[in-house]
C-alpha cells in the first residue's frame, strides 16, 4: 500500500494503482482522453500529464506511471498547466472545431476540457487536416476529422467485444481510425465505442441531428431487451425516448449495453396501439374502451373459470401480478410465461438461476456452456466470459459450434455429452477452483436434468479463504422470465397445458411469440404496446404502455430484482397495463384489490416477498431430481440477434442491423 | 589517430569478402567456444570493464544493460535479445557498412552477446531498404548455420542459440526499440509505454534486450583483445573506438573507425581532407545525425568527438553521423527538410508528436522562404518545447531538437529574410538619420 503526496496531500492507495487514481483518491481532477477504467492503458493523449518527483525533470503521464511509496506528486504546478494547455492545443489544431453541428456537443470531453484546460486562443494558422468518412455500420456515424486517435474504439473492439474490426492506419498526423476494410463493425456491443468517442468522431447514426443533450430529460430504467437486466438511463423529450444510455451497475452490466438495448427505441413510437380495438366480422375495428370492456365482459359471464393468462417476455412483475389476480378471481390458475413451448422443471427456482452471479463468473476458471450462444442470449454475460478468459480460464462448450468472440474447446452439438464428459473437461472441472457452467435455452428442454445431474461437479465449499461456490447457471432470454417463474407463470407442462386446458377467455400480456393457431377456440384479448403477432390473432386489443411508460419490477437471471421508473406516457388511448386489468376488473365484476400503484406493488410484496425488495432475491440451493439422461442435438432459440421481440421487429434500426449485419444486404448511403 | 593494428572492423570498405571464410582469416569466429567459456557473468564484466557504451544514440553502458536481464530464464518464458539495425536516422550508414561487409562479426557478437545474457535466440531487424545488405545478412547467417557456429550446440559450446533475421517495412520509428519490439511481433510500430522496460516484458512478453548492431559487432573483439585494450582509446567515460560517419561539405565523406574522444578538427582532416572551401568556409555541423542539434562552426572545431564533449556545446553523439555544412547551405531549408522527415516518420500514437511535428515542419517552410512574422520565431520555439519531453519515446525530442538549434545559433538569419521579405525582396536601407 504506497503512500504518497498529492499537492500536499497524503494519500495511500492499493498496490498496483496509478499516480492518476492516485490523484483521484486525493480529490484533484486529471484530465484524460485516452484512459479509461475498463480498457488497457495507451498513454497516448498525454493529456494526464503531472509532474512527479522523484523523476526525470519532465511532467510524467499518470495513466501509466505506477504509485510509488514517497513519490510527490504536483498536478497544479505551472510546468502541469504549461503542459496540459500545449496538449490542449495540439489536440484542436487539426479538430474542425464544428461544435454547432456535432451531435457530441454538449457532453463532448474535449470541449469541457478545453475550456478547463486550454489556453483560450489558438497560434496555429496552417490548414487543418480533413479526414475522409469511414463506414462503422449500421450503428456508428463517424466524422473523422473530429477524431484525436485516442485509440479508445479500438481497445474496446480488442479487448470488450472481442471483435477486431476497429484499427489504426497510416501513422503521424495522416494516422486515421478506421473499420477493416471499411466494413461495419460487427459486433452487438458496437455502440458502446459512440459513448466511450471523448469527441464527435463516432456518434450514434441512428439518432444523428436529432436531439441535443440537453434538451432530453433523463430517467431511470431496466432493459428488457433481455434477461441481464442491463441498468440504462432513459432520455426523452416530450414525449418521445430519445436514447437509451447504460448506467453503470459493477453487478450487472457494469458500464455496456448491446445495440439492441440502445437503439430499439425509435420503435417506441412506431406501429404502436394506440386505441382499442374489437374484432368485428373477422376484422379489427377501433373501438372505445368502453365498447371494448364490454367485448371482453360478455365472454367473461359465459367463461366460468376458463380464464388463463400468457405473460410476454417484456412484462413488469407488476403487470403480471395484476393478471394473475385477475386470473384468480375467476377462480382459475392456468398462468404461463414461456410462450414458446417451454416446459423446464420450476420446483425450485435455484435451478433455473443464475446462481454465480454475472459479476462472479468473471473468477470462474473453467466454464462449460451447454446450448447457449451467450453472444446473442445474453451478450454482457459473454463479455464477462471474455474477462474469465483474460484471467486464464478455459471454456467448453456443447452446442453448434458459433463465434463466441473467444477461444472455445468445442465438444460437439449432442446433449449426449452430459451423460458422461469428456475426459478433459471432467479433469479440467475437478482441478478448477470455481468451475461453471452455463446452460442455455437450447439445452433447458432436454438437457436440465442431466446438467442438475452433473451440477455437483460445479459447487465448492467454503474455505477460509473463499466463499461457497455454485457453479451452476441457467441463462434465460425473456426479462420476464424470473418474476414470472416467482409469480408462478408456470405450468408442468408449459404452455400446452394451458392449450389442453382450452380457456374460454385468453389474455395475453404482450405475448407475441406463441403460436396462436392452438388457441383457435379461445376469445383472445391483447393487452399490449406493438402491433405485432399477438395483436394480430386477438379479438380484442387492449392498448398497454411499453417498459419505458410505465414504473415496474424486473427480475434478472440472477434473481436481482431492479426497478424502473416511467420516462414518458404512453401514446393516444393507450394506458399502463395494471390500470387496464384494473379498470376491466371491475367492469368483469371481479374487482381487483388495488386502487393505486403503490397497493399493487404492496399486494405484490406480501405475496412474493422478495419482489418487494431490490437485490438480488435468495434462491435456496435444492434442486429437483429429474431425468438425468439427455440427448439430442442443440438448437439456440434465436434466430436473429436483432429481431427478437415486438418492439425490436418494429425498429428500422433493428430491422436494418438484421439485413445489414446478419443478412448481408448492402445499403447505399446517400451522399452528403 | 587509430593505427590500423587496433580496427575492429578490418573490412570496413570491402576490399576482401564478406564470406565466412574471409572472415575468419580476419580473425571472426576464431575460437568462439573459448569465449563462450568464459561464462555469462564474466563476459557481461567484462563488457563493463571496457566501458562500452551504446552506439545506437543514448549510450548507455552496454555491459549494464545485458546485466539487467534475468539469470535463470525458464523454457517457457525465455530471453531474447534484438539487433537493432533498422538505420534509418538520417547521415547513419556505419550498419550497413558492416552488414554488408563485415556481417559475420555482427553474427558472432550476437551469439556472445545473446549468451551473456542467456538469450535463447537472437532477432536481427534489418531496415527495409537495405536489400542488399539483407541479402548478405541472409546469407551469412545461412553460413554460419552450416559451419555449426549457430543452432544447437553452437560453435561445439553446448549453448543453443538461434539467429533470425528480420526485415522492416520502411518506418523509422521501427528503430526506437519498443516499436521494433511491436513490429517483430507483427503489429503496428509504435513505442511502448515503459515501464515495463524490455528487459522486464519485452518481445511476446520475454525479457528482451535491444542492441545497437555496432554494440553487438565489437563484443567478440573486447573479448578477445581484452577490455583494458578497449579502453585505452578515448576519455573516461566515452572509451574505446567508434565508427564516424562523415557525410555533407567535406572533400572526402567516408565511414571511417577512430579512437573516441578524436576533436573535430582532426577527424576531418586526416580523414575526410578537410572542409570544402577551407576552415573559414565550415558553417555548422550536425554531430549525431538529425537528431541532435547543430553546432555552429566557432563552437565544434576543437571539440573532441564523443558523449561528453558534444553535451558540452549543447549537441550530442549520438550515431557519430557527422554531417557538415559549408557557407553555401540554406541552412534554415535544411533544417525544414529535417522537420520534414520528422513529421512523416512520427507514428501518430501520441499527441504532441502526431500534431506538433506537421506544425513545426509547416511553419520552418515558412521560415525558409520568410513568409512568417518575428514573433512566430518565438511561437515555434514554444511549440518545439511543448513537444520536448511530452511524449512516449523521442521522436518528439529529435523533432524539436534540430530547430531548437537553429533558432538559438540561426535566429538572426531567421529574421533576416523575414523582414527581407517584408520589404519587398530588397536588403532593407539604412535610413538616414534627420
Amino acid at each position: 500500500m504506497p503512500k504518497l503526496k498529492v499537492d500536499g496531500i497524503e494519500v495511500e492507495v492499493p498496490q498496483g494503482a496509478t499516480v492518476l487514481q492516485a490523484c483521484e483518491a486525493a480529490g484533484k481532477e486529471i484530465p484524460r482522453f485516452c484512459y479509461h477504467e475498463r480498457l488497457s492503458i495507451a498513454g497516448n493523449c498525454r493529456m494526464c500529464l503531472v509532474e512527479v518527483k522523484p523523476g526525470p525533470p519532465k511532467p510524467q503521464a499518470s495513466c501509466a506511471l505506477p504509485a510509488a511509496e514517497g513519490q510527490e506528486i504536483r498536478t497544479d504546478s505551472a510546468m502541469v498547466k504549461a503542459a496540459r494547455e500545449g496538449v490542449m492545443e495540439f489536440l484542436l489544431i487539426n479538430h474542425p472545431l464544428d461544435c454547432p453541428i456535432c451531435d457530441q456537443g454538449g457532453e463532448c470531453d474535449l470541449q469541457d476540457q478545453s475550456v478547463a484546460y486550454g489556453r483560450g486562443s489558438s497560434r496555429y494558422t496552417e490548414n487543418k487536416r480533413a479526414v475522409t468518412e469511414k463506414y462503422m455500420g449500421p450503428i456508428i456515424k463517424t466524422v473523422m476529422t473530429r477524431c484525436i486517435q485516442c485509440t479508445r474504439c479500438v481497445r474496446f473492439g480488442e479487448e470488450v467485444a472481442g471483435v477486431e474490426d476497429i484499427g489504426a492506419i497510416y501513422r503521424g498526423e495522416n494516422m486515421q481510425i478506421t473499420t477493416y476494410l471499411e466494413k461495419a463493425f460487427k459486433s452487438e456491443l458496437s455502440g458502446n465505442v459512440a459513448d466511450l468517442c471523448p469527441v464527435g468522431a463516432l456518434t450514434h447514426k441512428p439518432v444523428a441531428f436529432e436531439y441535443r443533450p440537453w434538451e432530453l430529460k433523463r430517467n431511470l430504467s431496466i432493459d428488457v431487451m433481455d434477461a441481464v437486466g442491463t441498468n440504462i438511463r432513459l432520455d426523452s423529450r416530450g414525449r418521445q425516448v430519445m436514447r437509451a444510455l447504460p448506467r453503470i451497475n459493477e453487478d450487472v452490466n457494469e458500464e455496456w449495453a448491446h445495440d439492441k438495448t440502445r437503439y430499439h427505441v425509435d420503435a417506441l413510437v412506431r406501429r404502436r396501439l394506440d386505441r382499442p380495438f374489437v374484432r368485428k366480422d373477422g376484422k379489427l375495428v377501433p373501438a372505445t374502451w368502453e365498447e371494448a370492456f364490454d367485448a371482453v365482459a360478455a365472454v367473461a359471464a359465459n367463461a366460468g373459470s376458463s380464464v388463463a393468462a400468457i405473460a410476454g417476455d417484456l412484462l413488469d412483475a407488476e403487470t403480471m401480478y395484476a393478471a394473475k389476480a385477475l386470473v384468480k378471481a375467476f377462480g382459475s390458475d392456468l398462468l404461463e410465461g414461456r410462450q414458446t413451448g417451454m416446459a423446464y422443471d420450476t420446483s425450485s427456482l435455484s435451478a433455473v438461476a443464475f446462481n454465480t452471479t454475472i459479476a462472479a463468473l468473471e473468477e470462474a476458471d473453467a466454464i462449460l456452456l451447454v446450448g447457449t450462444n451467450l453472444r446473442w442470449e445474453a451478450p454482457l454475460v459473454n463479455t464477462r466470459v471474455r474477462k474469465a478468459i483474460k484471467r486464464g480460464a478455459k471454456v467448453f462448450a456443447i452446442g453448434p459450434q458459433v463465434d463466441l468472440t473467444y477461444k472455445v474447446e468445442w465438444l460437439g452439438d449432442d446433449l449426449g455429452l452430459l451423460n458422461s464428459l469428456p475426459e478433459n473437461l471432467a479433469q479440467a472441472i475437478d482441478n478448477a477452483k470455481k468451475p461453471a457452467l452455463i446452460l442455455g435455452p437450447g439445452a433447458l428442454k432436454n438437457g436440465h436434468g442431466a446438467a442438475l445431474a452433473v451440477a455437483g461437479a460445479f459447487q465448492r465449499a467454503a474455505t477460509e479463504t473463499d466463499a461457497a461456490w455454485n457453479g451452476f447457471n441457467v441463462v434465460h432470454t425473456a426479462a420476464a422470465r424470473m418474476a414470472g417463474l416467482m409469480l408462478g407463470y408456470a405450468q408442468k407442462g408449459g404452455i400446452a397445458d394451458i392449450v389442453a386446458a382450452a380457456p374460454k377467455l385468453a389474455f395475453f400480456l404482450g405475448a407475441d411469440e406463441v403460436d396462436f393457431a392452438k388457441f383457435a377456440g379461445s376469445f383472445k384479448v391483447y393487452i399490449g404496446h406493438h402491433g405485432d403477432q399477438g395483436a394480430h390473432h386477438a379479438d380484442v386489443i387492449l392498448p398497454g404502455a411499453t417498459y419505458a411508460e410505465k414504473p415496474g419490477t424486473y427480475v434478472n437471471l440472477e434473481g436481482r430484482v431492479q426497478r424502473a421508473d416511467r420516462a414518458v406516457f404512453a401514446p393516444g388511448e393507450a394506458r399502463e397495463d395494471w390500470t387496464i386489468l384494473r379498470a376491466l376488473s371491475e367492469k368483469l365484476g371481479r374487482t381487483l384489490p388495488f386502487d393505486s400503484f403503490d397497493e399493487l406493488r404492496a399486494a405484490m410484496a406480501s405475496e412474493v416477498p422478495a419482489l418487494g425488495e431490490e437485490g438480488l432475491a435468495e434462491y435456496a440451493w435444492n434442486p429437483p431430481s429429474l431425468a438425468s439422461q439427455a440427448s439430442g442435438p442443440v438448437t439456440y432459440p434465436i434466430a436473429d440477434f436483432y429481431l427478437t421481440n415486438a418492439i425490436c421487429r418494429a425498429s428500422p434500426t433493428m430491422q436494418r442491423c438484421s439485413a445489414e449485419l446478419l443478412h448481408g444486404e448492402d445499403f447505399a448511403e446517400a451522399a452528403e | 589517430m587509430l593505427q590500423d593494428k587496433d580496427r575492429i572492423f578490418t573490412n570496413l570498405y570491402g576490399y576482401q569478402s564478406w564470406h565466412l571464410d574471409a572472415a575468419r582469416a580476419r580473425g571472426a569466429w576464431d575460437n568462439t567456444k573459448a569465449l563462450l567459456e568464459l561464462g555469462p557473468d564474466t563476459i557481461i564484466d567484462r563488457i563493463k570493464a571496457s566501458g562500452l557504451r551504446g552506439r545506437g544514440g543514448a549510450g548507455f553502458p552496454t555491459g549494464m544493460k545485458w546485466s539487467f536481464m534475468p539469470k535463470n530464464p525458464t523454457p517457457e518464458r525465455p530471453s531474447f535479445l534484438v539487433i537493432n539495425a533498422d538505420e534509418s536516422e538520417p547521415g547513419s550508414c556505419k550498419d550497413r557498412e558492416i552488414i554488408r561487409h563485415d556481417p559475420h562479426l555482427l553474427i558472432e557478437g550476437a551469439l556472445v552477446a545473446g549468451f551473456a545474457m542467456r538469450a535463447r535466440a537472437a532477432y536481427i531487424y534489418i531496415r527495409g531498404e537495405y536489400i542488399r545488405e539483407a541479402e548478405t545478412l541472409f546469407a551469412a547467417v545461412a553460413e554460419a548455420y552450416a559451419a555449426g557456429l549457430l543452432g544447437k550446440n553452437a560453435c561445439g559450446s553446448g549453448y543453443d542459440f538461434d539467429v533470425f533475421v528480420h526485415r522492416g517495412a520502411g518506418a523509422y520509428i521501427c528503430g526506437e526499440e519498443t516499436a521494433m519490439i511491436e513490429s517483430l511481433e507483427g503489429k503496428k510500430g509504435q513505442p511502448r509505454l515503459k515501464p515495463p522496460f524490455p528487459a522486464g516484458a519485452g518481445l511476446y512478453g520475454c525479457p528482451t534486450t535491444v542492441n545497437n548492431v555496432e554494440s553487438i559487432a565489437v563484443a567478440p573483439t573486447i573479448l578477445r583483445r581484452s577490455p583494458e585494450w578497449f579502453a585505452s582509446f578515448g576519455r573516461e567515460n566515452n572509451k574505446g573506438t567508434k565508427l564516424f560517419q562523415i557525410s555533407g561539405h567535406v572533400e572526402k565523406p567516408c565511414v571511417v573507425e577512430e579512437a573516441m574522444s578524436i576533436t573535430f578538427r582532426e577527424l576531418i582532416e586526416k580523414h575526410c581532407g578537410g572542409i570544402r572551401g577551407g576552415w573559414d568556409n565550415l558553417l555548422a555541423v550536425i554531430p549525431g545525425g538529425s537528431s541532435v542539434p547543430l553546432v555552429p562552426a566557432a563552437e565544434i572545431m576543437d571539440v573532441p568527438m564523443d558523449f561528453d564533449g558534444l553535451k558540452a556545446v549543447g549537441s550530442g553523439l549520438g550515431t557519430a553521423a557527422v554531417i557538415v555544412m559549408d557557407k553555401s547551405t540554406d541552412i534554415v531549408r535544411a533544417i525544414s527538410r529535417l522537420s520534414y522527415f520528422y513529421k512523416h516518420e512520427s507514428c501518430g500514437q501520441c499527441t504532441p508528436c502526431r500534431e506538433g511535428t506537421g506544425w513545426m515542419w509547416r511553419v520552418m517552410e515558412r521560415m525558409r522562404t520568410g513568409d512568417a512574422d518575428i514573433s512566430e520565431i518565438d511561437t515555434l520555439h514554444q511549440v518545439t518545447k511543448q513537444v520536448e519531453g511530452h511524449t512516449i519515446c523521442a521522436l518528439g525530442d529529435a523533432a524539436a531538437w534540430p530547430i531548437q538549434g537553429l533558432i538559438k545559433h540561426f535566429r538572426p538569419e531567421m529574421e533576416r529574410r523575414i523582414n527581407e521579405r517584408r520589404s519587398g525582396g530588397l536588403e532593407t536601407m539604412q535610413e538616414a538619420a534627420e
